[in-house]
C-alpha cells in the first residue's frame, strides 16, 4: 500500500462516510461584505493613495505628460544609475532619464539583478481597502526577481481603471496561473520587539505612481 | 495562579494539573533562563530542539516545571508583556475595521471544516492541478517520511545548501536537522527565525519565534555568529533594529543569491487550481520562492482550500488577525512551475504527522482549522506569563495545547500536561479567525486523560488508560463529597476554622486527603463566621 493510499483511508475512516461533496453542499454562506463602504472612483484612488502610505511606500500622481519627468526624478533622486525593464513595459515612460536601461533576458543571473539600482514596472490591479498592489507577471511587470531584487521598486498604477475596492473584488481578476505577487508597502519586519522596521530582504524604497487620465 | 511553587521541589502543579510524571529525566527547574535555553548537551547542541524524524517530546520537561522556570525570568516576562500587549490593542483595531468580521468568521470556519469533511476528495484534485501545473506531489505519513522525501530530492540536485522559509510544518517535522545528518545545511531566512537558529535555540512564538529575546542579545549573537555561517555582522554593529535587520539582509543576500534549492511551508493550498499560498512580511519568502532552481514546499494537509475564491475570506482575516495590518507586505502564489520565472522544479509533500488522527476526533478536529495566525497566543494569560518555550513544542499557546497532545498523543509528561495549561477564559476562542473553540477543545482532552478513552494513534483506534497522576486529585474529591454529605461534621470544621483564624492560624493547605487539591490552588482565607450561623442569626433561621 502506498503512503498516499494510507492517508486517504486514514481519512475516510476518520470521517465516516466519505464521499465528494454534493453540489448543493458547495453552499457555504458568503454572507461577508464584497466590499465596505461604497466610493466614487475618485474616492476608491484616494484610500488606495492613503493606506498605502499608511505602509510607508511613497505615493505620486501624473498624468501621462508629466509621467516621463516625474520617472526621471524618482530614479535620480536616490541616485540611480541602472534600471531594469521588464520587456513590455512602454517606452514613453522612460523617455525623461537617461538612466541606463537593463533589459531582463532569461539568462540575467540574480547576481545581475543584485548590481541593478532600480525597476520600473506597471501592475495588474490595485486593492484600495488593503493598500495592495498587484503584479501578475505581464509584460509590463516581467519577472517577479527584477521587483525583488533591486532596492529601489516604482510601480505605476493607471487609475482609476486598475483600482478595485477589495480582496473580494480582485480575486475574480487574477489569473491564478499566473505567479502573483501582492505587495503592501515595501518589505518589513517586527521581529525585533515588535519594533517595526521597513525594508528587509525586498525593494528597501517602493514608489507607487498613481497615473491618471488626461 | 498558584505557581510560586512556595517551599516545594519539583511536584507542584499548575492550573489545576496534577504532579505530573516526569519525563525525559526531567531537569531541573528554576535555572535562571527561560525553559527553552534546555539543558547543554555534551555535544553543545541544546537539548529540547527538534532531531531529525521530529520533535521529542521526552526532551521537555511537563509544562507546570517548565513554566515555573519561565514566570521567574523578569526579562522574559517583561518581553512578552510588551509584546502581546502592543499586539492585542493593534489587532483589536485592525479587526474593527471590518463591519463584517463575525461574517468572515463564520465563513472561514464553514469552508474549513467544509475541506476536512471531503479531506480525501480535495488532495485529490489538489494533487491533480499541481501535478498538471508541471508540479510533483509526494505524500507523507510522519516526520521521518517527509524528512527521508524531502532529503532525497535535495540530494538528487547535487546540492549542499538549501534556502528556506518560516514554515511550522518543517519545524514539527525537524527537517534542518535531518538535512544536517544528511551533510546539507538549511539556512533560515526569517530574521527572528535566523536569531533561532544562530542562538542554536527554540521558537517561542508562531509569528515572532524570537520575541523571547531582545535587542542586546541579539547583538551579541549576530556579533559572535554569523560569522561561523556565513557574512559576519559589521564590528560596529549596534543593537537598534534597522541596524540588526541591515545585518541580517547583508548576511542572507548571499545566500539568496547563489541559492538553488529553496524549500517552503504554504499558508494555503488551492485545490481547483493548485494554487499554494505564502504570506509574509519580509521578502525572505519571495526569495526563497523565486530565485531557486528547485522548490520543495512540505504542507500540512488541512491546509487545503477548495476554490481560489476561498482565499477571499482568508486574506481578509489572517493578516489582520496575525500581524494586525490590513495586509502583510507580499503575499507570493503561485501555481505549478512557470516558464522563464522562478523554479523550473517544483516538489509538494504532503504532510500528515497525526493529522488524520486529529482528525478522527469530532471534537478535537477543529484544531484543524487553524490558519496559525497566532491571536490565540496574544491574548493568553497563560501565553503572556509563560512564554512560548514552555509548551514543549512548535506550536506554543492555546492553539499548541490544543494541537500538540492530538498530533503527537499524550503519552509523555509534557503532552498529557498541555490541556491544563489553560485557565479557559475563553480569550482565544473570541479572537480565532476561524471560531476553534479551544476550551471546548481543552476539557475534552482534559477528561481524556484522567479518564481515559479511545483515540487514534497512527490511524489505529486505541484506548487509552486513566493517567496515575490524577489519583490524588480523585482522593480530594471523594473526601470532600464524605465532608459536605454531613452537615453536623461541616458545620464543626467551619467553626473550629473561624476560631482558629482569630487566633492568627491561616492555613494554606489542607491536610489529609484534601491536600492534593490544594497543591494547585491556594486556600481561601477562613471567615470570621460561617455563612450558616450568619444566616441562622440575621434572618432567625
Amino acid at each position: 500500500m502506498t503512503t498516499k493510499d494510507r492517508i486517504l483511508g486514514r481519512i475516510r475512516r476518520a470521517v465516516g462516510d466519505a464521499r465528494p461533496p454534493a453540489a448543493a453542499e458547495g453552499g457555504i454562506a458568503r454572507d461577508y461584505l464584497l466590499q465596505h463602504g461604497h466610493r466614487t472612483p475618485a474616492e476608491r484612488v484616494d484610500l488606495l493613495a492613503a493606506h498605502l502610505a499608511e505602509y510607508r511606500a511613497r505615493v505620486h500622481r501624473a498624468d501621462p505628460d508629466g509621467l516621463p519627468a516625474l520617472l526621471g526624478r524618482l530614479l535620480a533622486e536616490p541616485g540611480a544609475r541602472t534600471v531594469v525593464v521588464p520587456p513590455g513595459l512602454p517606452e514613453w515612460w522612460l523617455s525623461g532619464t537617461d538612466v541606463t536601461r537593463v533589459r531582463d533576458e532569461a539568462s540575467t543571473t540574480a547576481h545581475e539583478l543584485d548590481r541593478v539600482d532600480s525597476v520600473v514596472t506597471g501592475c495588474a490591479l490595485a486593492v484600495a481597502e488593503t493598500g495592495t498592489l498587484v503584479l501578475d507577471g505581464s509584460p509590463d511587470q516581467g519577472r517577479r526577481r527584477i521587483t525583488l531584487v533591486p532596492d529601489h521598486h516604482v510601480c505605476v498604477v493607471r487609475v482609476p481603471d486598475q483600482v478595485v475596492d477589495s480582496v473580494p473584488q480582485a480575486l475574480p481578476l487574477l489569473d491564478p496561473a499566473r505567479p502573483l505577487t501582492w505587495i503592501s508597502g515595501p518589505s518589513a519586519t517586527s521581529d525585533i520587539e515588535l519594533d517595526r522596521v521597513e525594508g528587509v530582504h525586498g525593494p528597501r524604497t517602493l514608489d507607487v505612481v498613481l497615473l491618471g487620465p488626461e | 495562579m498558584t505557581t510560586d511553587g512556595r517551599g516545594r521541589g519539583g511536584g507542584r502543579a499548575f492550573l489545576g494539573m496534577p504532579r505530573a510524571r516526569v519525563g525525559g529525566g526531567g531537569r531541573a527547574a528554576g535555572e535562571d533562563r527561560a525553559a527553552g535555553d534546555g539543558r547543554a548537551a555534551g555535544d553543545g547542541r541544546v537539548a529540547g530542539r527538534a532531531r531529525a524524524g521530529g520533535e521529542d517530546p521526552a526532551a521537555f520537561p511537563p509544562f507546570p516545571e517548565a513554566a515555573r522556570a519561565a514566570v521567574r525570568d523578569e526579562r522574559l516576562r517583561a518581553n512578552l508583556r510588551h509584546a502581546t500587549s502592543t499586539i492585542r490593542d493593534k489587532r483589536a483595531r485592525a479587526v474593527g475595521e471590518l463591519a463584517d468580521w463575525d461574517r468572515l468568521r463564520a465563513a472561514g470556519k464553514a469552508v474549513k471544516d467544509h475541506t476536512l469533511r471531503h479531506l480525501d476528495h480535495y488532495l485529490l484534485q489538489l494533487e491533480e492541478a499541481v501535478t498538471a501545473a508541471g508540479g510533483t506531489v509526494h505524500w507523507a505519513a510522519d516526520a521521518a517520511e517527509a524528512c527521508r522525501v524531502v532529503t532525497a530530492l535535495v540530494r538528487a540536485t547535487g546540492e549542499r545548501e538549501v534556502v528556506k522559509v518560516k514554515s511550522m510544518a518543517t519545524q514539527e517535522i525537524g527537517l534542518d536537522e535531518a538535512l544536517e545528518a544528511a551533510g546539507v545545511a538549511a539556512y533560515e531566512t526569517d530574521l527572528a527565525e535566523l536569531i533561532v537558529q544562530l542562538g542554536r535555540d527554540r521558537p517561542s512564538h508562531i509569528l515572532v519565534p524570537a520575541i523571547h529575546r531582545n535587542r542586546a542579545e541579539i547583538r551579541d549573537l549576530f556579533r559572535t555568529e554569523m560569522g561561523r555561517w556565513g557574512r559576519p555582522a559589521p564590528a560596529d554593529l549596534d543593537d537598534t533594529p534597522a541596524a540588526l535587520a541591515e545585518a541580517a539582509r547583508l548576511h542572507l543576500r548571499e545566500k539568496f543569491l547563489r541559492a538553488k534549492v529553496g524549500i517552503s511551508g504554504a499558508n494555503f493550498m488551492v485545490a481547483e487550481t493548485g494554487t499554494l499560498v505564502v504570506v509574509e512580511s519580509e521578502g525572505n519568502g519571495r526569495m526563497c520562492l523565486t530565485l531557486p532552481e528547485t522548490l520543495i514546499s512540505v504542507v500540512g494537509i488541512e491546509k487545503v482550500v477548495p476554490t481560489f475564491r476561498d482565499l477571499e475570506i482568508f486574506l481578509q482575516t489572517l493578516p489582520r488577525s496575525s500581524t494586525a495590518e490590513r495586509m502583510n507586505p507580499y503575499t507570493t502564489m503561485w501555481t505549478g512551475t512557470t516558464d522563464g520565472d522562478g523554479p523550473s522544479a517544483f516538489h509538494l509533500v504532503l504532510l500528515d504527522n497525526g493529522r488524520t488522527d486529529t482528525l478522527a476526533d469530532e471534537v478535537g478536529r477543529q484544531a484543524l482549522r487553524c490558519i496559525r495566525c497566532s491571536a490565540c497566543l496574544n491574548v493568553c494569560p497563560v501565553y503572556e506569563r509563560a512564554g512560548g518555550h514552555a509548551y514543549g513544542s512548535v506550536y506554543p499557546g492555546p492553539i499548541g495545547a490544543v494541537l500538540t497532545p492530538q498530533l503527537r498523543g499524550t503519552d509523555s509528561g509534557i503532552d498529557a500536561s498541555l490541556p491544563f495549561a489553560s485557565t479557559l477564559c475563553g480569550a482565544c476562542y473570541d479572537v480565532c479567525p476561524v471560531a476553534i473553540d479551544i476550551p471546548e477543545v481543552l476539557v475534552h482532552l482534559r477528561e481524556r486523560i484522567v479518564q481515559g478513552g479511545p483515540v487514534t494513534r497512527g490511524g489505529v483506534r486505541v484506548r487509552i488508560r486513566p493517567a496515575r497522576g490524577h489519583a490524588a486529585e480523585r482522593a480530594a474529591v471523594r473526601a470532600a463529597r464524605r465532608l459536605l454529605d454531613r452537615p453536623g461534621a461541616l458545620r464543626a470544621g467551619e467553626r473550629l476554622l473561624a476560631r482558629a483564624r482569630r487566633l492568627g492560624f491561616r492555613p494554606h493547605r489542607l491536610p489529609g486527603p484534601g491536600r492534593a487539591w490544594t497543591e494547585t490552588r491556594d486556600l481561601p482565607g477562613a471567615p470570621a463566621e460561617p455563612f450558616r450561623d450568619w444566616w441562622a442569626r440575621e434572618r432567625g433561621g
